[in-house]
Formats: C-alpha cells, sequence, structure tokens
C-alpha cells in the first residue's frame, strides 16, 4: 500500500509519539514537536490537492477537510506556544524534565487519536479514537499532580468514561438499526453505506440512538448540563492543553454528533434532531453566561466562555439549513482560533504572576503590554464586538435564524449580552487598574497568538472567496 | 433458534440484572467486589453462550477477556488497592437502600418499555438483550450517583461496561466487538492504576469523593 495523504496525517504523529516518548533532551523533542505538528498541517493541507481515495475503514470529504485543517493547524501553533510554555515550566520546577517525555508522546498521541476520529468512516473507529482522546487528555489534566489537578483529572475520568459510554450504547443502537437493511457485518457501521441506506432504517430505534449519541458525546463537547468536566479540566491541566481541549476536542466530539445528524436528517420518519440541538444549545449559552460572573480563576473563566460558544454553534447547527450551517461552521473556525489565542495570552500571564486568581492580577496593559492588549484583543474578540470574526460569525447565526425562530434568536442574544458584561466586568480589572503581582517581563513567543489573532480580525473585515465557498459547501451536505 | 437456546440467553442477561441489583445494596467495599466478580462472571457466561448460538468465535475471545480480566484480575487488585489505602470497612450511600432499590427498579421498568417499544421490527432474542443490556447501564449509573466512594463508582462503572459488552454481544454480527471490549478493558485498567498511582488516599486521606471537592479551584 503505497502511503496517500490520509494516512500520512495519521502516520506522522504515531512515529513522532513514539519518538518523542524515548527521546531525552526536552529542547529538542519541543522542537521534534513542532516539526511533527507543522508537516501534519502541511500534509492536511495537500488533502485539498488530490483527493484520496475513501475506503471502508477511512474517509476524506468537503466537511472533515475543514475540521481535519483547522485541527493540524491549530495543532501546530499550540505546539509553538507549548515549546516557551514548557520551558518556562521547567525553568521553576513546576514539571520535571522527566514527565516531558510523556507530556510531547501524549500530545502527539491526542492530534493521533482527534485525526482519526476525523477522518474515520467506521461509527465504531470514530468511538475508539474519540475515547482515546479522552484518555490522553485526562493523563495530561493531571500532570501536575496536584490536588486540584488530580480532582480535576479524576472528574473528567468518570464523566467522560460515562459520555463515551453512552455514545457506545447509541453506536451499538445505529448498527441494529441498520442490519436488517445493510446486513451483518462490516457494513452496518462504514458510515457512508450507513447515510445511503438511513431512509429504510426502523425511525424509532434510530431515535433512541440519537438521544444517547447526543447525550454521550454531548458530554464530550461539554453542553449543559453535561458540562461538569470542562471547567475543572481547563482551569487546572498545562496551558496547551486547555487551548487544545477548548479548541479543537470540543470540536471532535461536535463533528462525530454532526455526522449522525446527518444520517439521522435522511430519514424522514426519524425525529428531527435539530430542536434537541438548539434547546441543549440555548441552555448552555445562558447557563455559561451567568455562571461568568461569579469567576475567580481566569482559566475557568474562558472554560464556561467555551461551554458559551459551543452551545451557540451547536444552536446553529441545530437551525439548520445552508445559512445557519454557514455561520455555525464560521463560528467553529474563529472560536477555535479566538480561544485558543486567549488561552496563549493567559498561559503566559499565569506564568507571569505566578497565579491564575483574578483578584491577584491587575494592570497588565502596563506590566506586560504585549501580553495585556493581545489577551484584550482576544476578549474583545471572544465576546462578539465588531469588527473581528466572531462578531461576523454571531451576526450570521442570528440574522440566519432570526426569520424562523424570533423568540429562540431572543433567548440567544441575551445570553450572548449576559456573557459579554460578565467577560468585560471580570477583565477589565485585569487589564487596567493598579498594577499586581510580580511585574517580570514575560518570556513569551507572541507569535501564535498574534497569528490567529490576526486570521480572526481579516476574517471579520474580508473572507476570502474560496474560504466562502469551501464552507458554503460544506453547510449544504450538512442539509 | 430453539426455544432452549433463547431461553438460556434470556436466563444469563436476566441473571446480570439481578447481579446488578446485588451490587446496589452492598455496603461493604469487599462485598461490593465478589458480587463485581460475580457479574463479570456472568457476563463471560452470556457472551460464550452467544458466541455458540450465533456462532461467532470471535466472541469467545471477548467472554475469556471479561473472566480473566473483568472476574478475575481486576477485582483482585482492587482488593489489594483498598487493604493498602485501609477502606474495606463502609460505603457511604448518599441516599438510603430503599430508596435506591425503587429507583432501581423504575429504570428497569423505563429500559424495557423503551427498548421493547421500539424495537419490534429486531428478533426477539437482540430485543431481549438490548432492553437487559439498558437496564444493566442505567443501574450501573444509579450506582456511580448513590456512592460518594471513588472505588464504589469505578465498580459502578465497570458494571456499566458489562452492560455495554452485553448489548454489543447481542447485536448479531456488529463489527469490532473484540476491539471494543479490549478498548474498554484499558480505559479501565487506567482508571484503577489512576486510583492507585494517583494516590487518592495519601493525596486526601479517603478515596471519599466529597474530599476531593474540597479542592475546588474557586473556593477560599
Amino acid at each position: 500500500m503505497s502511503i496517500d495523504a490520509l494516512s500520512a496525517i495519521l502516520l506522522i504523529p504515531a512515529v513522532s509519539a513514539a519518538l518523542l516518548a524515548i527521546l531525552p533532551g526536552y529542547r529538542q523533542t519541543a522542537k521534534l514537536n513542532v516539526v511533527a505538528a507543522l508537516a501534519t498541517f502541511l500534509t492536511s493541507l495537500s488533502l485539498f490537492v488530490v483527493e484520496p481515495v475513501s475506503g471502508q475503514y477511512l474517509l476524506v470529504d468537503d466537511l472533515n477537510k475543514v475540521f481535519i485543517v483547522l485541527t493540524t493547524f491549530v495543532s501546530f501553533t499550540t505546539s509553538v506556544f507549548s515549546a516557551s510554555y514548557i520551558q518556562h515550566e521547567i525553568e521553576t520546577g513546576r514539571l520535571a524534565p522527566a514527565f516531558l517525555r510523556f507530556y510531547h508522546a501524549m500530545y502527539q498521541t491526542l492530534m493521533l487519536a482527534m485525526n482519526l476520529a476525523l477522518v474515520a468512516n467506521n461509527i465504531g473507529l470514530m468511538w475508539v479514537a474519540v475515547e482515546v482522546a479522552t484518555l490522553t487528555t485526562v493523563l495530561m489534566v493531571g500532570i501536575y499532580r496536584t490536588h486540584e489537578a488530580l480532582e480535576a483529572a479524576w472528574k473528567y475520568f468518570i464523566l467522560g468514561s460515562v459520555g463515551i459510554a453512552l455514545a457506545l450504547f447509541g453506536t451499538i443502537l445505529v448498527y441494529m438499526a441498520a442490519r436488517p437493511v445493510v446486513g451483518e457485518g462490516l457494513d452496518g457501521m462504514v458510515w457512508t453505506v450507513l447515510v445511503k441506506h438511513a431512509a429504510q432504517f426502523d425511525p424509532a430505534l434510530l431515535n433512541v440512538a440519537f438521544v444517547f449519541l447526543l447525550l454521550g458525546y454531548g458530554t464530550k463537547v461539554g453542553l449543559a448540563p453535561l458540562h461538569a468536566w470542562l471547567p475543572d479540566a481547563h482551569a487546572e491541566g498545562p496551558t496547551p492543553i486547555s487551548a487544545v481541549l477548548s479548541g479543537l476536542l470540543l470540536n471532535v466530539a461536535l463533528y462525530a454528533l454532526l455526522r449522525f445528524k446527518m444520517m439521522l436528517a435522511v430519514n424522514s420518519a426519524a425525529i428531527a434532531p435539530g430542536p434537541l440541538m438548539v434547546t441543549m444549545g440555548l441552555i448552555s449559552v445562558i447557563f455559561a453566561a451567568l455562571m461568568l460572573y461569579r469567576r475567580r480563576d481566569i482559566k475557568r473563566m474562558f472554560a464556561y466562555s467555551s461551554i458559551e460558544h459551543m452551545g451557540i454553534i451547536v444552536f446553529a447547527f441545530g437551525m439548520g439549513g445552508p445559512l445557519a450551517n454557514f455561520a455555525g461552521l464560521l463560528h467553529m473556525t474563529m472560536h477555535s482560533l479566538t480561544k485558543s489565542a486567549i488561552f496563549f495570552a493567559v498561559g503566559h500571564i499565569a506564568q507571569v504572576k505566578g497565579t491564575q486568581k483574578i483578584a491577584d492580577i491587575g494592570g497588565l496593559t502596563a506590566t506586560n503590554p504585549a501580553l495585556g492588549w493581545g489577551l484584550m484583543l482576544g476578549v474583545i474578540a471572544i465576546v462578539g464586538l465588531p469588527p473581528l470574526g466572531i462578531f461576523m460569525s454571531e451576526f450570521l447565526v442570528v440574522s440566519s435564524t432570526f426569520a424562523r425562530a424570533p423568540w429562540l434568536t431572543v433567548i440567544l442574544v441575551l445570553g450572548i449580552i449576559i456573557a459579554l458584561g460578565g467577560l468585560f466586568l471580570r477583565v477589565g480589572a485585569v487589564m487596567f487598574g493598579e498594577a499586581k503581582g510580580k511585574t517580570a517581563p514575560a518570556e513569551a513567543s507572541y507569535v501564535p497568538m498574534f497569528t490567529h489573532l490576526g486570521l480572526v480580525l481579516m476574517a471579520g473585515i474580508y473572507l476570502p472567496p474560496a474560504l466562502v465557498t469551501g464552507f458554503q459547501n460544506v453547510a449544504k451536505l450538512l442539509g | 433458534m430453539s426455544s432452549l437456546q433463547f431461553d438460556i440467553a434470556h436466563l444469563l442477561a436476566g441473571s446480570l440484572v439481578l447481579a446488578s441489583f446485588m451490587m446496589l445494596y452492598q455496603d461493604r467495599l469487599y462485598a461490593l467486589l465478589n458480587v463485581y466478580a460475580l457479574h463479570a462472571g456472568v457476563l463471560a457466561l452470556s457472551v460464550a453462550w452467544q458466541a455458540y448460538v450465533q456462532q461467532a468465535p470471535h466472541l469467545y475471545l471477548t467472554a475469556l477477556i471479561a473472566l480473566v480480566f473483568k472476574a478475575i484480575i481486576i477485582p483482585v487488585a482492587l482488593h489489594r488497592i483498598i487493604r493498602r489505602l485501609g477502606i474495606h470497612r463502609e460505603i457511604e450511600n448518599v441516599i438510603g437502600i430503599g430508596l435506591t432499590m425503587l429507583a432501581g427498579i423504575g429504570l428497569v421498568a423505563l429500559s424495557m418499555v423503551v427498548m421493547l417499544r421500539v424495537t419490534p421490527g429486531a428478533d426477539a432474542l437482540a430485543r431481549e438483550d438490548l432492553a437487559f443490556a439498558l437496564s444493566v447501564v442505567l443501574l450501573g449509573l444509579l450506582i456511580m450517583v448513590t456512592r460518594r466512594n471513588a472505588v464504589s463508582q469505578v465498580v459502578g462503572f465497570m458494571s456499566l461496561e458489562n452492560g455495554l459488552v452485553l448489548a454489543a454481544t447481542g447485536a448479531k454480527g456488529m463489527p469490532l466487538v473484540v476491539e471494543i471490549s479490549v478498548a474498554f478493558s484499558v480505559l479501565i485498567a487506567f482508571i484503577v492504576i489512576g486510583i492507585f498511582l494517583f494516590r487518592i488516599r495519601e493525596r486526601f486521606d479517603s478515596v471519599d469523593v466529597q474530599a476531593l471537592d474540597r479542592f475546588r479551584g474557586e473556593r477560599r
């Protein structure tokens, strides 16, 4: 078998994970991590040039190309950030060099698992990949071995396991529904086959299956009321992992959900998945927006903001239709870029100040202008102010759904405004006011953060037509 | 399929639900572990029977994993961990046993109603299997939410997972069953190793999850 781009985006992380697990010396391995992530990203770009042949296990179509490129790009920039982040952690002694080998191997394993979940054409394989991704992130969340980190890892472990268990039950039910139509064996789990025949599946069984899948993968997306693991995991793990969790892993779980939504859409007798997703999305938005007001830990605060934005995205996909889907895709992309940029800034800020408590950080724009203004720009973007990309995507979400469900849209806008107030209230003191905490200059690499923010700014002003047509195609696929 | 084959499969799946009920009212950790070993043993028998009925030799492998790994290795390992951590005495229940049992009966009734209603098309064995499997899954969730102790939560999760394996083997000809049961075993092994390596006892002086809650990042 010749190696095409499809197997390469799985092989590169797999090989580098094995290499990083044995190589000593953190400077070189951090560089190798960056190189491997870059190679994966470049390979994923080539998917647009030469489309590999999809088989029974792996699949490339317009939908997952978007996810793959986004995932590999943010993985690459995060690995650059990670290199400067861990250098500081080593110097302050929070992480032992021995742990780094484990950390880097896990980082690449996570990339492998996420890529595999995205290209899997087999719903069983997809489930296994999501499970592996969960496991690796659990191990990384607990890496500091503090009380809080262990608690967060444990909570994530238990809730994540229950979530993937429910998702497996849903997967089994899908197979049961498919078996009378497509016959026994492998075909009953191949997604492309399932979609082709889904119209003849037993609708009642599909309905129950989707409820389980929504609860299971929804736990991983971080939808309220299944989100309890998310703030802890974001707050206590190393910041590069918070960035990857928020920016990518939530998307991967969402992608799994979207695949099943597409399958249900084919069967006209089955329930429409839309209303369920809209409801959960709105609950998440309102809940997370209200929770933002009482946060004292800066990383937890942005974790709640991730719940809010996943709620908006799920709302948009739940409403469906070409426009809302387009808006959902754009919002997902913008959120990934912005949120990971924010975590890059927050990671360095926490290192400079030696704390994550909002009350102990102050006057950042005066003491560390680049970090302070970087974070400020990120927050302006994330609350959805013009002219940045999230304003545009939120505007599209709202305007595309307003005519169809005015009341729901009003609730959504209310949630967005409440969140805006909460974030500004908390971040204001961090940015301005009197300087608190240590004022040492940061040894940060600003490139990843400002690259992301630059892209978000550009998207808010000008979207390249090629990107627009690409997203439109995907939005049509999503139905 | 003859009616005897169906009856035996039914009996074994039913016993699994019964074993889940037995776990609900255990108030000592060792006893809970013993019942879990029984649970896994019944699962192994049930899967082996399915392998025989469906003439699917690869399912014997799943049965073997259930027997060796879940019914023997894991309970023994947990026994040792419990002894080392010195927490064998009691399990604190969040709600009373009577209420828990009532809730359990309600959940089983619910899963029967849901599964039997939505699967009129499927063959009888798969239907009943799925209904029982969902009962075991829900009872496992109930065990997890009614226990405060981390080890008994893990046992609850493992019984939940047994229900999933039952469902997967009941779905005739489902691919990847063996792979999935291996993946789950890896997950469980990680959890068990996690209890030990994270030294929850040493860190928190208790495996009581409530004690963990004190360390929430935001309480001052």
